[in-house]
């Protein structure tokens, strides 16, 4: 058995883009993980989507030897955590696995909403907090502003706060030094039943599912028989290992070890993230606490752009499914866009994310309809039903009340932009809970938001009120009942499902006057009068008309052109064949877009 | 109500044979023309004319003609005595009719008193004038090379030169023309005495400078519901100064068709001479290289292309182009030559076109209503398969 003394588990936590990446290639180079000729920035960040969007989706945990300056050689586990919001719960799961967290602040920004949130999950965590200010090479860094906020945040002294550059690696030596100094050796019992926590998995096209553990108590071995202790689902493990930073297999894996199971599953739901892994024969009475099922909390239809590729998405949708346990979906069919699937997302980066690996892996041309939350609606009988879809909310008349979720937000800006951020939150039908300065000019807020109110063009309008510099976080928290309703977009007398919405009943109007504007100027004329109309119910609240068309002639066609003029009306044809029809009403798939497009900057 | 038996309809029985001469010579090229035009080509003219008699002598059968058309580009950018030699060369190649149509267009800029003797005595009996528009600023958007009182005088020299017909082209919906503008134009060109007025709503067409400009936001482009106003005002206008509307974009007086479109309209076969030039025979569609240059050089094999469609398709084509005459197709002519009444192959089509009021679906005929003219493009889009 080896010194347990000599083993330590961390994880680096930071807002998105401070930079924690790039330092961790550093760590890897200090500790010489990679041969230079194989390493390239971001090591970790395995799929090409997320070096592109420079942020970290999935989890890794990698083995490194640490020649500490005391002459020994410590074993550092290294646990890379996702930095965005959606993910919080899959950081929560992450920091399940440490002993100790770096949190790093880049020394430009200073401290976002996610250092903060990911901070206090680090300390709910009960674990050692290393503050380090990074990107100290940078023109506009301000190390001696960022060290205080950060002591006054965390009550320690400013000089205590170390500095790097995960660039130019000054200051790294100095950062492990200060990992081993401060953050404890495992815990727990190597003679306990087995405890092993799943804090992430991915999934491999040879292997199936590869789980991402942390053992607490006792051991894992390959060929072990264990058993998921939240699903009751028994598996024989086919292999054990560690990342080193590639996959290495180890006969066993013991407590405080943290590396890879290999259960021999095709799904990433047989071995959720955050469930405990036991011996089959040998169970623990209790799982390690803290598992949660994902909840999806945004909600979209996702159609094929080409009717002819449903069949392609479903097969897409299915493979994706296996590796994001978060990602949920079922089918659905929309008079207007046809056969597609109702999708559930942690939030809106994830939709993004998902949407993007779809088109990009997969080749498909989607349409995305506006995204909605979930909704409890209490029917008349009492029955509480879940409402993904304003498609399928009851007749008003059947309803008792409809409650939606909430949302506590975290808002962290420079001073001089709170107004216009009160001015949006409010806006937003949010009510101030808590504000206080960080620093003499960053404030942080805090606010419950509806979270349907968030979803749509929040982030974005966040950001640019404050010229990028305002950050975010958020949590759900339950619902509460609210005066809602949904608002019907009509086109011609037929309602149109995808621009279906549930508003407040204060907003309907609006909403119900923006869309009939939009779409009066996106549908094109057609050969009658189309009215467009919103309501509420059988109730009209807004109505545009568009004009029935009165030109639709090729002016000349003589004995040279015919050929020509019937080619013109061919591929005018083949355009009207790809439009999207709504009852005798034929809508270009372009305008379709446009009208669903989350922005209404105009 | 205008009595529909007495307007064209489509198809015809027997078929006639026209011959198409294109002369692709400009003074300046319009920015919103798209037709095989040039300006600038002055010497090409000499060797084109020979090419076009070579390609003419070729193709010589001594079988009927009843109309020959010589289009442009400018034709009157060739002498009088020029085309009197193109049209001898034609006389003895094809056994032409006495009573032929002999059209040519001509341009008020290029064209004097003396122009319209020398056609009228080489043996032109029709003559078309490229006026567009009797407004200076129309004219200029539309970079027109010449005045309105040249227009005025090109047409007024026409008459006097004592032509069979004579047609006026007008252009309308060019932003900037209001429907003032429009109805000045239309009286203007009335009151010359011309019997044939073709009004053409302004078109930006791919490729051509103008399409480029109204891209580049340079240019503004017509307005649809403008020119669906104008529109009206002509089928209002002509048919009160006894000019009845024959096909979409045609007006003449009782007798003054012009017989030689009425051909390509109601599936007549034609022969086509000179650069890009298309002709018809039985279904078959063939066409001459387009460039000038090109078409000279590779004289006698001036042939680009051709094309045969399918019966299904031809019928379609016929159906399309046939309904863009007033009187639109009759039935039982249409069945005849296609084997099948229109109303039985395309009934839900049809039924939906009507049921729009784009159509009206009588005994005899299937033929475009006063709205469904302007509107024709959404009825031939549904007959095509």
């Amino acid at each position: 058995m080896k010194d347990r003394s000599l083993v330590r588990a961390f994880s680096l936590i930071a807002h998105v883009d401070h930079g924690k990446s790039t330092l961790a290639d550093r760590i890897l180079q200090v500790c010489k993980a990679v041969p230079e000729r194989e390493m390239r920035e971001q090591y970790l960040d395995r799929m090409d989507l997320e070096r592109e969007r420079g942020i970290t989706i999935k989890a890794q945990a990698i083995r490194l030897q640490y020649p500490a300056k005391d002459g020994k050689t410590y074993e550092l586990n290294l646990i890379d955590t996702p930095g965005h919001v959606d993910f919080s719960y899959e950081v929560s799961r992450s920091l399940a696995a440490c002993d100790g967290v770096i949190l790093l602040v880049d020394a430009a920004q200073g401290i976002e909403a996610q250092t903060l949130a990911n901070l206090y999950l680090a300390i709910e965590a009960g674990l050692e907090v290393i503050p380090a200010v990074n990107k100290i090479d940078l023109p506009a860094a301000d190390p001696e502003r960022v060290s205080a906020e950060l002591s006054s945040l965390i009550g320690i002294d400013p000089g205590s706060v170390l500095r790097v550059s995960g660039k130019t690696g000054a200051g790294v030596v100095e950062l492990l030094e200060e990992v081993i100094r401060r953050v404890p050796s495992p815990k727990g019992a190597p003679e306990d039943p087995t405890r092993a926590l799943i804090f992430d998995s991915t999934y491999d096209n040879y292997r199936g599912v590869v789980s991402f553990v942390r053992v607490l108590d006792g051991e894992l071995t390959a060929r072990q028989k264990v058993k998921m202790m939240a699903t009751g689902s028994l598996h024989e493990l086919e292999e054990v290992g560690v990342f080193a930073p590639t996959m290495m297999p180890v006969k066993k894996l013991e407590a405080g070890d943290v590396g890879y199971a290999i259960p021999g599953v095709k799904n990433v739901r047989e071995a959720k993230v955050g469930d405990t892994i036991t011996d089959a024969a040998r169970p623990a009475d209790e799982p390690l606490h803290g598992y949660r099922e994902p909840k999806p909390m945004v909600w979209a239809g996702l159609y094929p752009t080409d009717g002819d590729q449903y069949a392609d998405l479903r097969d897409a949708l299915d493979k994706l499914r296996l590796n994001d346990a978060a990602f949920v979906y079922e089918p659905e069919t929309s008079q207007a866009l046809g056969f597609g699937f109702r999708c559930g997302f942690l939030g809106l980066l994830h939709m993004d994310i998902v949407r993007e690996r779809l088109e990009r892996e997969f080749d498909l041309d989607l349409l995305i309809t506006v995204p909605s939350v979930a909704y409890e609606v209490v029917r008349v009988t009492g029955e509480v039903i879940s409402v993904h879809n304003p498609a399928e909310m009851p007749d008003p008349a059947a309803i008792q009340e409809i409650r939606e979720p909430l949302a506590a937000a975290m808002i962290i800006t420079p001073k001089e932009f709170l107004g216009t951020l009160m001015e949006l939150c409010q806006e937003r039908r949010g009510e101030m809970k808590e504000m206080h300065y960080l620093s003499e000019d960053r404030v942080e807020i805090r606010y419950h938001l509806p979270l349907a109110e968030m979803i749509v063009d929040f982030f974005d309008q966040l950001k640019s009120r404050t010229r990028g510099y305002g950050s975010l976080d958020y949590e759900a928290i339950g619902y509460r009942p609210e005066d809602l309703v949904k608002v019907e977009i009509l086109l011609h007398g037929e309602p149109v499902d995808a621009f279906s919405s549930i508003v407040h009943k204060e907003r309907a109007y609006t909403y119900g006057r923006k869309m009939v504007e939009k779409l009066r100027e996106l549908v094109p004329r057609q050969m009658f009068d189309v009215a467009v109309q919103a309501s509420i119910g059988s109730r009209i609240i807004a109505r545009e008309t568009i004009r029935a068309r009165r030109k639709d002639v090729l002016a000349k066609c003589y004995g040279g052109d015919i050929t020509r003029k019937r080619k013109l009306l061919e591929k005018q044809k083949a355009g009207k064949r790809r439009m999207k029809q709504v009852g005798s009403v034929e809508i270009p798939q372009e305008a379709f877009m446009a009208a669903l497009r989350l922005d209404d900057k105009k | 109500m205008t009595n529909t038996l007495l307007l064209p309809t489509a198809p015809a029985l027997r078929l006639a044979r026209g011959v198409y001469v294109h002369i692709p010579f400009c003074l300046v090229h319009c920015p919103y023309c798209d037709f095989n035009a040039h300006a600038g080509m002055d010497d090409v003219k000499g060797p084109y004319v020979e090419a076009l008699l070579k390609e003419i002598r070729a193709a010589a059968d001594g079988a009927p003609v009843d109309t020959m058309f010589f289009g442009g580009g400018t034709p009157t950018e060739l002498s009088p005595g020029e085309l009197g030699r193109i049209l001898r060369v034609l006389r003895e190649s094809f056994e032409v009719a006495p009573d032929a149509e002999v059209a040519i267009e001509a341009n008020p800029e290029s064209t004097t008193r003396a122009t319209f003797d020398g056609l009228l005595a080489a043996g032109f009996t029709r003559v078309s004038l490229g006026v567009q528009s009797l407004a200076p600023h129309v004219l200029k958007w539309l970079g027109r090379a010449h005045t309105p009182e040249r227009a005025r005088a090109a047409l007024a020299d026409a008459e006097a030169a004592g032509f069979d017909h004579v047609n006026a082209d007008l252009i309308f919906g060019t932003p900037g023309e209001s429907l003032e503008d429009w109805r000045a134009s239309l009286e203007g060109v009335l009151a010359t005495g011309v019997d044939h007025v073709s009004t053409y709503a302004l078109q930006v067409e791919e490729r051509t400078p103008l399409a480029s400009w109204v891209a580049r936001g340079l240019r503004q482009a017509p307005d649809d519901d403008d020119q669906a106003d104008r529109y009206e005002l002509a089928a209002g206008l002509l048919p009160a100064a006894g000019l009845e509307r024959y096909e979409i974009s045609n007006w003449a007086k009782p007798g003054a068709w012009s017989r030689h479109n009425l051909c390509y309209w109601t599936g007549g076969d034609y022969l086509g001479f000179g650069a890009g030039a298309h002709g018809h025979r039985h279904g078959r569609r063939s066409w001459n290289v387009s460039s000038p240059r090109t078409y000279v050089a590779r004289s006698p094999a001036v042939e680009e292309g051709w094309e045969e469609l399918p019966a299904a398709e031809r019928a379609a084509e016929a159906a399309i182009v046939g309904l863009r005459l007033a009187g639109g197709l009759d039935r039982a002519r249409f069945a005849e030559v296609w084997g099948m009444d229109p109303v039985v192959r395309w009934e839900g089509e049809l039924r939906e076109a009507a049921g729009l009021g784009l159509i009206r679906i009588t005994e005899q005929a299937v033929a475009l209503t006063e709205r469904g003219f302007f509107l024709w493009g959404h009825v031939a889009r549904s007959l095509l398969s």
